[in-house]
């Protein structure tokens, strides 16, 4: 049995929207039992997301989801934007680069922080990223 | 309908108004909103607002809660809004709308005809209505004041540079690392390097809730800015779970020295100065 429920839909418009994502995503990593480690993982993630889709997507959405497969749970981040779009993924994932003035690490360093990663751009039409991360996994 | 308030009601209003001043006083006095008050503060209360009911209905302002009439009596309906603000909420607020019935009460005895009695209950019933409005809008300012002094004390709050000994300095950084505050931040602490010829400066991050790439940079920042000016920047306080994340995140804070604790930081600080904490031999009991 799989049940996905939508907990969260924020908006993503200005800096304070941010500390906000970070707040509502640090509840509900507590709520669902993760770990110190797991949920400073989630958070970060969903802090470097959130800045994303801001800085580069001219803000957006973030929708936090909550996954239950048998047994184990999986909170889902689901970042939107309708900006430009990233005209090269595998630049943009590369460490280091930046096209904003950055350590060039969100991107990327969200990727390796999530379980589950996912990201669709279309240039001009906008970006999604999907995040996902499993409680109780054992720390890597 | 207002508009159709005509002069003859507007006199009896304004005569009634004045001849029953204390009654109205009274009446008013012993309603929730002022019972909670000294009696010589409701009392004086209850004529400012009084006087200043009469104000919008004789100038037939009764609609408008930015009305002279109201903005006179100002302070009352302050601290009428601060007092709903701070008691309990829902219904055991004072709600100026007790004031209403006493008020029309006293109006019916007036014996005018049914004409002029209902259009004035009317009027003064829209005065009252009104009233509370311009609490409303006063409670509402009063937050937005509030939330906005709080930013600002939250931005002073966070940038406390901390003198450890002579040419040693920290700042302890606490909760969201965001662009004003890191900022603000940054700013408090070189100025102190020069105004405290500082050698050592020490970011703790203990209380920082997440380091993400922007607050990492901004540390890398104000540690490269620091060194400029001659300064060494320690970085302490570091968790296990912050330390793990930054790892897989891939932030590399170079030759910046890091510390688990302010404690070790402060002795490295110590080392570099030619300072070193030692066990005294005068020690009692030894």
């Amino acid at each position: 049995m799989t049940s996905v429920v939508t907990l969260h839909e924020l908006r993503i418009r200005e800096e304070i929207d941010i500390v906000h994502v970070r707040q509502t995503v640090r509840e509900v990593a507590v709520s669902v039992g993760f770990s110190l480690v797991e949920q400073t993982k989630l958070v970060t993630a969903a802090s470097e997301l959130a800045r994303n889709t801001l800085k580069h997507g001219r803000g957006g959405t973030a929708q936090v989801e909550l996954e239950k497969h048998d047994g184990s749970t999986v909170v889902r981040l689901v970042f939107r934007d309708e900006g430009p779009g990233i005209p090269d993924t595998e630049l943009a994932l590369t460490d280091g680069y930046s096209s904003a003035g950055g350590l060039g690490l969100g991107l990327s360093g969200a990727r390796r922080l999530a379980d589950e990663f996912d990201l669709h751009t279309t240039p001009g039409e906008g970006t999604t990223v999907s995040v996902g991360f499993r409680a109780g996994r054992a720390a890597t | 309908m207002i508009a159709g308030t005509n002069q003859t009601v507007r006199d009896g209003l304004t005569e009634f108004l004045k001849i029953r001043r204390g009654d109205i006083e009274r009446a008013w006095a012993a309603t929730p909103v002022f019972t909670s008050k000294r009696p010589a503060d409701a009392a004086e209360e209850c004529a400012e607002l009084l006087s200043g009911i009469r104000q919008v209905i004789e100038t037939g302002t009764e609609e408008d809660p930015s009305a002279d009439g109201f903005s006179a009596v100002r302070t009352v309906l302050g601290s009428l809004a601060s007092r709903s603000a701070g008691g309990p909420s829902g219904s055991d607020r004072p709600d100026v709308t007790v004031l209403k019935a006493p008020l029309l009460r006293l109006w019916g005895e007036q014996g005018h005809d049914e004409d002029v009695t209902n259009a004035g209950a009317l009027a003064l019933s829209t005065a009252i209505n009104t009233l509370r409005i311009a609490v409303l809008e006063i409670e509402l300012s009063a937050g937005a004041d509030t939330i906005l002094s709080q930013r600002q004390q939250l931005t002073e709050l966070s940038t406390p540079v901390i003198k450890l000994w002579d040419g040693i300095l920290a700042i302890p950084l606490i909760g969201t690392l965001d662009s004003s505050r890191g900022q603000a931040a940054t700013e408090a602490l070189l100025q102190q390097i020069v105004a405290q010829q500082a050698r050592v400066a020490i970011l703790d991050i203990t209380g920082v809730t997440a380091v993400d790439t922007l607050v990492a940079q901004h540390l890398l920042k104000t540690a490269m800015a620091a060194r400029l000016m001659g300064a060494e920047c320690v970085i302490s306080g570091i968790r296990p779970q912050i330390a793990q994340t930054m790892v897989q995140l891939g932030i590399d804070l170079g030759e910046v020295a890091t510390r688990a604790t302010l404690a070790d930081a402060f002795s490295h600080a110590l080392r570099k100065i030619g300072m070193a904490i030692t066990r005294s031999d005068n020690e009692p009991g030894r």
